[in-house]
């Protein structure tokens, strides 16, 4: 009956949009990668450039520490300036003062977002968690190349980490593996 | 004529059943469109009163009257009623009653289903304002509930919110499956699709709009729910989700949304303006494709609302003239009607009155639309009263007025008397100087920088704040009067004969008014 087929694929369009409704979620993720939108970094970069002298771009860096995350962190300069191409390094300083173990995600940003495209890392401890014994202390580099492709009108840029403590998530259970990985 | 062959002594030719169990048990159209039409009213002066509490609030600088917690939630709750509860059921309740009647149809497609839509809103409002008795109160993070507001820093009784909004999404998707049958399977022979009314093609639309639509809000309150209580991290950062990815998907929903509750008043004043006129509607051709195109385009703008979030400059620039575009069939709706008005033979009864007053007013809430579409403007303009402005004259003169116009076009059909025409002129006009005191002056604070939602404002504000006040009391009393002129009209009056509007054309002028409780058994013939 073409009243019944009617319904049928109207119910078929709700579950179609309802579907759709969570597949803009991996789609956001892979625009945001693709495009820099939002300031989403990339993942690790295979890549090599070579060095353009003629050009300095100043690159900022930002620690937070996200809610009630308690650790110590921070980043051993607050900036530098690089050239378009080179591989630089920088450190990052974390330390656990709380008297439990804990795991930690670090979450990476860049501002202006549409430099987020041009900012590539070799190396990052964005890429694994963390996990502290109580009162340990680690030092965790971060390489990157920022793209000769950056545009002119970008001057400086800010490389912005915010820390999140998702020990509930992930209990630090196997500190040793994780080490290994890094 | 029907009348003569039903004459057979069958069981079929009943009225309605007696008591409450009518109104619970019913199936008829008519009936289902009188409740929803009843309940989106209780929900109107319900939302209003929250306005009132809002405008009472901010009559003067300086906190006087309630708490920011309970200021926030009547922001809130306030967006939500007007929104979910009032204008979107007051057109599902004229789509139940006018569309089987403009189509020659029995009645809708679905009535079981129709009357389980309808029955879902009363347990969804009675959950969602129920919150308000919690302990943390209710939902106070604004209409569009952004994350992480909504979800980390949300009150326990959002969860409560959720669920009510899905009774209402289950609510309108129902709906628009019931319009979308009745429309295309139930027209009646030589009812093509491009003879029937505009009410109709613009319900027709907004159905297939609602069912792109619902089905995402229900999606985003579902991974709210899921992120509040089974841990996962769709919209919080610390799992690897993020905030902004809310505001796509809400505004995925959010700007068709904006359409649905705009497009059947189009329809409506259509019908209105052409009858007042004396004149067919000019471009009728043009209406529905005009229509079409709006909803189209409502798709692929949402981002404009998102201007300040930081999305990079080309997508601004798609999502400013997406959204630019949209002017131009908004255009030729506006040019239609007031070319159909041109060298009419006009009369000025409340429902003309109504429907002039929607193109004036709804196209200056069209042009301040525009100015936010500017996206370097709308830095300056995001979040400020300007916005509340615009919004307003959109959806008070836009959708509110064509109710209201709709509703005197019809009530003659509806109770089978007269309203008092006195009586409806002085509600026009009141509410018309009430709604342009209330929203005429937001453009100003806004402009200069008031933000919305905020409590409490700078004194330069201040006797700008006063004289909204004033209009929104005005506005919001005004409504309590028009409770008065619809129970008088349906108590008593002057009788109405079947096509009491001289100009006026269509199917459902056909039938006796009051329209009898069954109408259209036997198909009319449409020439």
């Amino acid at each position: 009956m073409a009243l019944n087929r009617l319904v049928t694929r109207l119910l078929l369009l709700t579950a179609v949009m309802f579907a759709f409704g969570f597949a803009l979620v991996p789609i956001y993720d892979v625009m945001c990668r693709a495009f820099g939108i939002n300031g989403k970094t990339g993942g690790q970069y295979e890549g090599s450039q070579v060095s353009d002298p003629s050009r300095a771009v100043r690159v900022q860096f930002m620690s937070t520490n996200a809610g009630d995350m308690s650790w110590e962190f921070h980043a051993t300069a607050d900036q530098i300036e690089v050239n378009p191409g080179a591989v630089n390094q920088m450190v990052f300083v974390a330390r656990n003062p709380t008297s439990k173990p804990m795991s930690a995600q670090a979450v990476p940003s860049i501002t202006p977002a549409e430099a987020a495209a041009y900012f590539h890392k070799t190396e990052c401890f964005c890429f694994t968690q963390q996990v502290l014994q109580p009162g340990e202390r680690i030092e965790m580099p971060v390489r990157f190349i920022v793209d000769r492709d950056l545009p002119g009108s970008v001057k400086h840029l800010t490389l912005a980490y915010t820390l999140f403590d998702i020990t509930a998530r992930h209990p630090p259970v196997a500190p040793a593996a994780t080490q290994a990985a890094r | 004529m029907s009348a003569v062959i039903d004459d057979h002594g069958h069981a079929h030719a009943h009225g309605p059943a007696k008591g409450l169990m009518r109104w619970v048990l019913t199936t008829n159209h008519k009936d289902i469109g009188t409740m929803y039409l009843w309940f989106a009213f209780c929900m109107f002066l319900l939302g209003g009163s929250f306005a009132m509490v809002i405008r009472a609030e901010l009559f003067q600088p300086g906190l006087q009257i309630v708490e920011p917690a309970f200021f926030n939630q009547m922001t809130t709750m306030h967006g939500l009623i007007m929104v979910f509860g009032a204008v979107m059921p007051a057109f599902v309740g004229l789509a139940n009653w006018m569309i089987p009647l403009m189509i020659g149809a029995p009645d809708m497609a679905l009535p079981r289903m129709n009357n389980f839509s309808f029955w879902l809103l009363p347990a969804a409002f009675l959950l969602l304002v129920s919150t308000l008795f919690s302990p943390g109160g209710g939902p106070n993070f604004g209409w569009t509930f952004y994350a992480p507001l909504s979800t980390t820093y949300a009150p326990a009784s959002v969860t409560f919110f959720i669920f009510a909004i899905h009774l209402m999404g289950i609510s309108s998707i129902m709906g628009a499956i019931n319009v979308i049958a009745t429309i295309l399977n139930l027209r009646a022979p030589g009812m093509t699709l491009m003879k029937m009314p505009l009410f109709v093609w613009t319900w027709l639309i907004t159905a297939f709009l609602l069912i792109a639509v619902m089905p995402v809000l229900a999606g985003v309150v579902t991974m709210m729910l899921m992120d509040i209580h089974f841990g996962t991290s769709f919209f919080s950062a610390a799992g690897g989700g993020d905030p902004v990815l809310f505001q796509h998907v809400f505004w995925f929903f959010g700007h068709p949304e904006v359409y649905i509750m705009i497009l059947p008043a189009f329809g409506a004043v259509s019908s209105i303006i052409p009858a007042f006129s004396r004149k067919p509607l000019f471009g009728y051709t043009s209406m529905v494709y005009a229509t079409g195109a709006i909803a189209f385009l409502s798709f692929i703008v949402w981002a404009h609302h998102m201007f300040v979030v930081g999305i990079p400059v080309v997508g601004e620039l798609f999502f400013m003239y997406a959204t630019m575009l949209i002017a131009v069939p908004t255009g030729v709706k506006v040019f239609n009607w007031v070319s159909t008005m041109w060298e009419g033979s006009l009369t000025f009864e409340a429902p003309m009155l109504f429907a002039i007053a929607f193109v004036i007013l709804f196209t200056i809430g069209g042009f301040s639309g525009l100015m936010l579409a500017i996206a370097p403007a709308d830095f300056q303009y995001h979040d400020t009263y300007f916005v509340v402005a615009h919004f307003h004259y959109v959806l008070v003169p836009g959708a509110i007025f064509g109710i209201f116009a709709s509703a005197y076009y019809w009530l003659p059909k509806w109770t089978g008397h007269m309203y008092d025409e006195t009586l409806a002129k002085l509600h026009f006009w009141l509410s018309f100087i009430g709604m342009n005191l209330a929203f005429f002056p937001m453009h100003f604070v806004g402009l200069a920088g008031m933000p919305r939602r905020i409590p409490d404002y700078n004194l330069q504000f201040a006797d700008f704040n006063m004289v909204s006040s004033v209009g929104a009391f005005m506005f919001g009393a005004t409504q309590v009067f028009f409770l008065f002129i619809v129970i008088k009209c349906i108590r008593g009056g002057e009788p109405a004969p079947a096509k009491p509007w001289d100009g006026a054309d269509g199917l459902e002028w056909t039938v006796p008014s009051p329209a009898p409780y069954h109408t259209f058994q036997t198909p009319p013939d449409v020439k």
